[in-house]
């Protein structure tokens, strides 16, 4: 199964990726070989299969509504590349 | 415009309804509209008839051939303790990024945990709008980039909502109506963004995630509804429901009730509807209304100039009052839905739905009915009595065992809600309890103060909390109903009045209006107007 080359840019964009058309054709011969071999699946019969939605066979985690320690927000925020005055600070967003 | 430009094509909007045109002439203002119907053979454009005069308003009838679609999508802030998938308290207005932790910061190796209460709160507002609880159902990441998401995806639900179906009984534009709802569905909220030029440093945005992963439900109604009245009251009826369920403060200032409408019009009795446009950033019922009206003018003109309406998503201007199109980059949003493999499926048992419908409360429309019945009240006192739980326990506190639960109504209505709205306290804080009312009430009953110096007790009653006798006992305010001394005073306003006797004597009946009033000032207002009344007759034949 061959992703068209429209298909490589659009599945880029989505994930905010600039790429070469040098890169656009590797990663699309790559990406195609990831499809046809997960593809490989589509020859078992699978009818009486149910659909699965998670790994585990578990259900039901939950935690109850009780508020922790808090953690101290330096801790993370001097990861962050940039921030002023307790807010992370990235370039403008114009569109709302 | 004159009159040979009537039959000129030029002037006329393209065509509405196949091939007739309706052309308005008449000053704007004026109530005698001339109404010139010009019909076109499409095929040879040549006129074909002409000639007609209506009123006004057949005029504007005939021009609203369209009717209006619209959906509502609702996002409710649950008042939980803490977020939906983390321990972070949900508190508003905290310092910038002070409710955050790795879970809801998106940090690399975190695991979510739902908060059960988020849960429960699903279920019930699904009992309570009569919706179908899911036996299975599971969360989904719904995947795009925006700073105020660090995940890079909101968790949500796709395709197995916790809720589906149900609706909402509503009373709009004279009559009764059921509003279905889609889906109700489990999702978290996202963080605030402040733009540059309101921070300091214009080229960056500033990012608090706070309100990142506070528990919402989203509300998705059917589009059953046709106006922005009808609109209007689907929201106030949810919020309404919302409160006596204690699930959200549905506090509008603080964005935790919101919504977005879906609007379309079509040519009344087309079954097929007409392309939308979503109109986002409302946040008051008020400019919900205003947007509606002013999207479905928007819409209405453009078809009738021959235009058509773009799918777009639309934000409503407050200042000026319309809606303006967001030109969004013509991406298509691809939010390539999953199921979340880090939140395991939730099964919900009968006996599990049971527990929660035991802990419903008596829901805003049993109780009006309760209260018509029960308290014999018209059905207005009861919708406004019932439309906060909060003013029908007060109602039903001062009422129970009251032999005028109609006039304890007139006053819960009246001067209790006045004090509410003028001091924003909650109807069970106020000074006056609902037992002080009652016993006011039962003092006009017996006759010891009229209705009008209830109104001075019930002032005092507001402002320090004093029972009703003690106020009437310590102000001398009790009604005087001894005969022999409103005769007294009777007879002293007569004596001082010659001219006016004589006048009513002659048959000027009204002037007994200005011995009441005399009457009653010289008493400062004591004197029961009944008998004032009554013996100012007798003394006058």
């Amino acid at each position: 199964m061959k992703l068209t080359e429209n298909e490589v840019r659009y599945v880029a964009a989505l994930a905010r990726l600039e790429l070469s058309p040098e890169e656009q054709r590797m990663f699309g011969g790559q990406l195609s070989q990831v499809l046809d071999y997960i593809n490989t699946l589509n020859e078992l019969d699978t009818s009486d299969v149910e659909p699965m939605s998670h790994a585990l066979n578990i259900t039901n985690v939950f935690r109850d509504d009780v508020e922790m320690e808090k953690f101290p927000r330096k801790a993370w925020q001097a990861n962050a590349p940039s921030q002023d005055s307790g807010h992370f600070r990235v370039p403008k967003i114009i569109e709302g | 415009m004159t009159p040979s430009e009537y039959g000129s094509r030029r002037m006329l909007s393209p065509r509405v309804n196949g091939h007739k045109v309706l052309l308005g002439v008449g000053k704007p203002g004026g109530i005698s509209y001339i109404l010139i119907q010009l019909k076109f053979d499409i095929q040879s454009d040549r006129r074909i008839a002409q000639g007609r005069s209506c009123a006004w308003s057949d005029y504007s009838r005939k021009k609203m051939d369209y009717e209006a679609v619209i959906g509502l999508e609702t996002h409710v802030q649950l008042s939980t303790k803490t977020k939906i998938f983390c321990s972070c308290s949900t508190t508003f207005g905290a310092e910038p990024n002070a409710n955050t932790c790795p879970v809801c910061l998106g940090m690399p190796g975190v695991l979510p945990v739902l908060n059960l209460e988020v849960l429960n709160r699903a279920i019930k507002v699904g009992l309570a709008v009569g919706g179908k609880i899911a036996e299975w159902t599971k969360f989904d990441r719904k995947n795009y980039f925006y700073p105020d998401l660090p995940k890079g995806y909101q968790i949500s639900q796709y395709d197995l909502p916790i809720v589906s179906g149900g609706g909402l009984d509503i009373f709009a534009d004279n009559a009764h109506k059921t509003i279905g709802l889609t889906r109700i569905h489990m999702e978290e909220d996202a963080g605030k963004l402040v733009h540059g030029e309101n921070m300091g440093d214009p080229s960056s945005s500033y990012v608090d995630l706070n309100r990142t992963g506070v528990p919402l439900l989203e509300i998705v109604s059917e589009p059953d509804i046709r106006s922005s009245e009808e609109a209007r009251r689907y929201m106030d009826k949810l919020k309404t429901i919302l409160q006596y369920l204690e699930v959200s403060d549905c506090n509008m200032e603080e964005g935790s009730l919101r919504c977005d409408a879906n609007i379309s019009i079509r040519p009344v009795g087309q079954k097929e509807f007409g392309t939308r446009a979503e109109i986002k950033n409302v946040n008051s019922f008020r400019f919900l209304q205003r947007a509606i009206d002013f999207e479905i003018r928007r819409q209405t003109e453009l078809l009738n100039e021959g235009g058509t309406v773009v799918q777009e998503t639309r934000l409503y201007d407050e200042k000026n009052d319309r809606t303006v199109s967001m030109r969004s980059k013509e991406e298509a949003h691809d939010y390539r839905y999953f199921p979340d493999p880090d939140l395991a499926p939730m099964v919900i048992g009968k006996d599990w739905v049971e527990r929660i419908r035991a802990t419903l409360p008596e829901l805003p429309d049993e109780k009006a009915k309760r209260f018509m019945a029960e308290y014999e009240l018209p059905e207005y006192d009861a919708l406004v009595l019932c439309s906060t739980r909060a003013t029908a326990d007060y109602f039903e506190q001062a009422a129970r065992g009251a032999k005028s639960p109609k006039i304890i109504s007139n006053w819960v209505m009246g001067e209790v809600l006045r004090v509410v709205k003028e001091t924003g306290a909650a109807p069970a804080d106020l000074p006056v309890t609902p037992a002080m009312l009652s016993k006011m009430v039962g003092m006009i009953d017996s006759g010891a103060i009229s209705g009008k110096i209830a109104k001075t007790v019930f002032e005092e009653m507001a402002q320090s909390g004093l029972d009703p006798e003690k106020i009437v006992e310590q102000k001398g305010l009790t009604q005087i109903t001894d005969t022999s001394s409103i005769e007294g005073e009777v007879d002293k306003i007569l004596a001082a009045n010659p001219s006016q006797v004589a006048d009513y004597k002659a048959g000027k009946d009204k002037l007994i209006g200005f011995f009441v009033g005399q009457v009653m000032r010289a008493t400062r207002g004591k004197a029961s107007p009944d008998m004032v009344n009554q013996i100012l007759k007798e003394k006058l034949k």
